[in-house]
């Protein structure tokens, strides 16, 4: 969510979430619409941590032959390009099983799990993701070995100057 | 009005491998939005997506709600024979969706 | 823009303000100075200094503009495409029986309106103009403001001018035309601010970390990464008032219609986009 704030008279916010108390008379704008209002408590690095022990177990994560390609700096959290790509011959003997993508603080670690196998041909993925704040995101490939590979980038976002009302 | 918009070579050369992009019409509500009232707006996503060539799967995703709306997937796959390309996504509340795309393959 | 420790509410609003206090102080100061309050024909952008957003958008956000097949807008063009081939109202009647192939015959349109309707005797935008033609032609219910029905017939026709220059050499828009450019340098708001004064003055430098268009409407409607859709250059101009902590004006209003009639003037000669893709 960066360190922007949004202060319209009567409205307060705090801390790195995206919290706008919107005044009692714009309830009147519709009762069901939805806004940018209190967020959940954001996964943490920990959570990330945890999320990926689900899938990795208690194998060993190596550096090296995967390349998460996500800007450094972002216009907008909302949509994020993304892509992984991974070294590897994709022969029958020797692929990419799973691309597995996390993050460490929107308020759930996981973004995308893609099975892959020898018909992809090439191990790359592309996709937009949504960061809520700045964060490292982090890419992890399951190789036919059983051997884990990852790939860390942090990502800084920023948003618009100006926030609108919902329609 | 769900809609999807696929784009691959037409006509592959054997053995070429193919880049296909998928993209799809889904708000992708994350489930973690409140309305004005504080009332949390539900999760509603798209949660698989599954690509099949004359049948055979070639790629499958799981998505989470850290996917942008629209949800955009570009992956590879070798043009073995020619024939049928098929995608599937499924989702929350019952969503599913489906389309085709035939290739000739030289 | 790192993160920041969690910090208490009132350090956080001083902060903020603090924050935003930079660029804004700047235009205070400027405009406290007096030398703003009355903005002359001078403050206009040169003509060959007019610059599209897209030139200032990062590299991936300009290759999902640049290919159709990533563009979450063509999702709304083929839409719109659909609306437009299939029948409606009492007449039952589709835009492609009286219009034939949008390719052909709407080529163009985009980039030439607002246009001036001779017998409304006042400038028409193209939303207004799909929706003067399903009640009087088609017999059929006009199409909500900003709806994804109407976004997707007027994405498709936008789509059918990209490349094209925008023309606004209609002497009879001449008044609306003065009506949008007293709007854009009227001081609104309680941040007592004019468009003229980010989007003639300052375009290009930074606001809260990201360069200041000179705003011109070469896209519309587009795809905006914020609203995750696609929206009109109206919802776009709420947008930036309500930043600007202006009371929006209503869609479909005069005074957007007459902002839009300006801005396409301000554009005059720019290609068109659209369907754009925004931050």
């Amino acid at each position: 969510m960066g360190e922007k704030r949004r202060h319209r008279a009567g409205q307060v916010s705090s801390g790195t979430r995206r919290e706008v108390l919107q005044f009692a008379g714009s309830v009147a704008l519709g009762g069901v619409l939805p806004s940018l209002a209190v967020r959940p408590a954001a996964a943490t690095p920990a959570t990330m941590q945890s999320a990926i022990a689900a899938v990795i177990g208690d194998a060993k994560l190596n550096a090296g032959r995967v390349k998460l390609e996500i800007p450094p700096l972002v216009e907008n959290g909302n949509t994020v390009a993304c892509a992984v790509v991974v070294e590897s011959p994709m022969s029958a003997s020797d692929y990419v099983k799973a691309i597995h993508v996390f993050n460490e603080k929107n308020p759930q670690p996981n973004v995308i799990s893609v099975k892959l196998g020898p018909r992809a041909g090439r191990a790359a993925i592309a996709t937009r993701i949504r960061l809520s704040d700045t964060q490292t995101v982090t890419a992890i490939a399951e190789m036919s070995d059983g051997s884990f590979w990852s790939h860390a980038v942090d990502v800084v976002i920023t948003l618009g100057a100006c926030l609108e009302d919902p329609l | 009005m769900a809609r999807a918009l696929i784009k691959v070579s037409p006509n592959p050369r054997r053995g070429e491998v193919i880049e296909i992009k998928t993209l799809i019409s889904h708000e992708m509500e994350t489930g973690f939005r409140h309305s004005t009232t504080g009332a949390a707006i539900p999760r509603d996503i798209i949660t698989t997506f599954v690509a099949t060539y004359n049948g055979e799967e070639i790629f499958s995703a799981q998505l989470f709600p850290a996917i942008a709306a629209n949800p955009f997937i570009t992956f590879y796959t070798i043009a073995k024979e020619s024939g049928t390309l098929e995608f599937r996504w499924t989702g929350d509340n019952g969503y599913a969706a489906s389309e085709q795309v035939k290739i000739a393959v030289e | 823009m790192k993160r920041a420790a969690l910090v208490p509410s009132a350090f956080a609003f001083a902060r903020a303000t603090r924050r935003l206090a930079g660029p804004v102080r700047r235009l205070g100061a400027v405009a406290a100075a007096g030398t703003l309050s009355s903005l002359s024909l001078a403050a206009d952008i040169p003509l060959n200094e007019r610059r599209s957003s897209y030139e200032a958008m990062s590299a991936a956000t300009k290759a999902m503009q640049d290919d159709d097949s990533a563009n979450p807008a063509t999702l709304w063009v083929l839409d719109g495409e659909a609306l437009w081939r299939a029948s409606a109202g009492a007449a039952g009647r589709a835009c492609a029986d009286c219009h034939g192939e949008a390719s052909q015959s709407m080529r163009g349109v985009a980039a030439r309106y607002p246009a001036y309707d001779a017998k409304r005797q006042t400038p028409v935008d193209l939303e207004g103009r799909i929706n003067i033609c399903r009640v009087e032609q088609q017999q059929a219910a006009a199409l909500r403001l900003e709806s994804k029905e109407l976004l997707a017939l007027t994405a498709y026709l936008a789509r059918q001018s990209r490349g094209l220059p925008i023309e606004s050499n209609d002497s009879r828009l001449a008044p609306s035309i003065e009506a949008g450019r007293q709007l854009f340098q009227r001081r609104q708001g309680q941040l007592n601010l004019a468009c003229a004064h980010c989007h003639d003055d300052h375009w290009g430098e930074k606001l809260a970390g990201n360069a200041v268009p000179q705003g011109h409407p070469t896209g519309y409607p587009l795809y905006r990464l914020e609203w995750q859709g696609v929206g009109s250059l109206q919802r776009r101009l709420r947008n930036c008032m309500i930043g600007m902590r202006a009371e929006s004006y209503a869609f479909g209003s005069p005074e957007f219609i007459a902002l839009e009639t300006y801005l396409m003037w301000r554009a005059r000669g720019m290609p068109m986009e659209s369907p754009a893709v925004r931050p």
